[in-house]
């Protein structure tokens, strides 16, 4: 291993030590950063700004049996509502008439295409005055959120149900069953197992979307984490509530990209 | 053709199980099928043999319309299936089809793949079912693994789950579409076996084969397709051993 001897130009470093050395460097780097960081500090600012005990004491119990529960109750409206219509529209853009091709296309484009946020005003504020009714407020949220939540799970579901084998459905065929009956309990229940990772994904997003929802007015009762969070920051000038409310959804959040992680991981290997 | 014709050819005698006349199927511009006339009797056990893109698996999947024929008329039982009233699905339950690629439902268990159609368009209660399909597993020697998943059992058990799933159903006639084809050399014969027993038992069977050997054993008559035409047809022996025209010895001896 003395290929140097082959270089006069003296000093070269074989490869593994110029790496070693480079990662030397970094770690340097890193405790540098780290060690800078808390000098400059202003410890007791961050404390009483960010880590306030107390204020964060009084959050509790609403913030996990009003927001919390709220967040969660509105995701599961929107997902479910999505899930339903998503497949009705992943259907449709697989039937054979074509009509209703160009229905579901349209839709998914332009749903895909929009801010949620937009679709939120539209549903709560927009309809309303448009037509001088209110919806429950339950309705209004299942609406602006899931009217988005479905283009985006359609693809989704769409692109599961096409991953199935086509022999499925001729085996499914030549047994007698019709097209419907082939697709209820053979190629769905197989399309599903396939995008179980990436609606677990859109859950997710899901979930963070529910903060959007403060746009279209909120009462006591029906606040959600964000808005649950941000009242709270201005009442108290401070911005304790906010990480609270953070903490609360990674724990609900990050158990389920780790559950994404998981299942992606089975998939590959059943392979 | 006309719809008197069928009738009195019909009831002239003993309906054919499968009579194909002048079938044609396109693929856009590509011709498949250029006019077959085909027959298979009751009990009978047909050979389909020829090289690959002659067109035989399409005949077999125009038999039960998983093509549709662009022209022509095909009878099962006497029975025009091309009339656009024919009841496909439930002419499709009464044709077993087993494919090169067993297509068994990975989700569910042997039991399940051999009892969803049962329940589901014959309308059988859950204890017929079940008994119909461990009398079937029975017979192709898998009773043992009725609880199994597909993906848990061998390339060769898989076919025989999947003609169990077909023989459920209680078929009249069953189309078998390159059944060993897929198959690694050393489990082929389990198949076969199980489809000589068949045979054996009377079924009326209509076979893509490259299996030489069995369409001589178990073969009625074979039928040799090339370029979308049925160029020979007959005695298994006589046609694997001394065929009569040129292009059939020309794929037999490259076959062998």
């Amino acid at each position: 291993m003395t290929a140097t001897t082959a270089n006069p130009s003296a000093r070269r470093l074989s490869k593994r030590q110029q790496q070693r050395i480079i990662r030397g460097g970094l770690y340097v780097l890193f405790v540098a950063a780290v060690a800078g960081l808390l000098a400059v500090a202003d410890w007791e600012t961050i404390q009483r700004n960010f880590f306030n005990t107390e204020l964060a004491r009084e959050m509790f119990p609403d913030v996990l049996t009003i927001a919390a529960r709220n967040t969660l109750l509105y995701t599961f409206l929107a997902f479910s509502f999505g899930l339903v219509f998503g497949l009705l529209l992943a259907l449709m853009r697989l039937s054979s008439v074509a009509p209703y091709r160009w229905l579901a296309t349209v839709y998914i484009e332009i749903f895909r295409g929009l801010p949620a946020l937009l679709t939120i005003f539209l549903v709560g504020i927009g309809i309303p005055i448009a037509f001088g009714t209110r919806w429950p407020t339950l309705v209004t949220i299942t609406l602006g959120l899931g009217i988005v939540a479905a283009a985006y799970m359609a693809e989704t579901i769409r692109a599961g149900i096409e991953g199935v084998p086509k022999g499925q459905m001729e085996a499914a065929r030549s047994l007698g069953m019709s097209y419907t009956r082939a697709m209820i309990s053979i190629i769905i229940p197989q399309g599903f197992r396939i995008i179980i990772p990436p609606l677990t994904n859109e859950l997710v997003l899901l979930i963070k979307d529910t903060s959007l929802l403060f746009v279209i007015g909120t009462t006591p009762a029906t606040k959600e984490l964000t808005k649950f969070g941000r009242d709270l920051l201005n009442l108290n000038a401070n911005a304790t509530p906010l990480i609270i409310v953070g903490a609360v959804y990674l724990m609900i959040t990050i158990p389920l990209t780790q559950l994404v992680r998981v299942l992606e991981r089975r998939n590959a290997r059943s392979r | 053709m006309t719809a008197s014709e069928t009738v009195s050819s019909a009831t002239g005698g003993t309906p054919a199980a499968i009579e194909v006349r002048e079938l044609h199927k396109s693929f856009g511009d590509l011709e498949v099928l250029k006019g077959i006339d085909f027959r298979v009797a009751r009990g009978e056990v047909v050979c389909v043999i020829g090289p690959s893109g002659s067109g035989k698996s399409t005949l077999l999947r125009c038999v039960n319309r998983l093509e549709e024929p662009t022209s022509g008329q095909i009878l099962i039982e006497g029975a025009d299936i091309t009339d656009i009233d024919a009841d496909v699905d439930h002419l499709r339950s009464r044709i077993g089809m087993v494919f090169q690629s067993f297509n068994l439902f990975p989700h569910l268990s042997v039991l399940r793949n051999l009892t969803i159609a049962q329940r589901r368009v014959r309308g059988r209660s859950k204890a017929e079912a079940r008994r119909v399909a461990s009398e079937n597993l029975d017979r192709v020697g898998l009773s043992d693994k009725i609880d199994a998943y597909p993906s848990h059992l061998s390339g060769g058990q898989q076919q025989r789950v999947a003609i169990a799933r077909a023989l459920s159903m209680d078929p009249d006639m069953m189309l078998f579409d390159e059944p060993t084809s897929a198959l690694d050399p050393e489990l082929v014969g389990e198949v076969l076996a199980v489809m000589r027993d068949l045979a054996q038992e009377g079924m009326t069977m209509m076979v893509v084969t490259h299996e030489m050997g069995f369409a001589k054993e178990v073969g009625d008559r074979v039928v040799f397709m090339d370029d979308g035409v049925v160029v020979e047809e007959g005695d298994p022996v006589q046609v694997l051993t001394d065929p009569r025209h040129e292009r059939t010895q020309r794929f037999l001896k490259m076959v062998h």
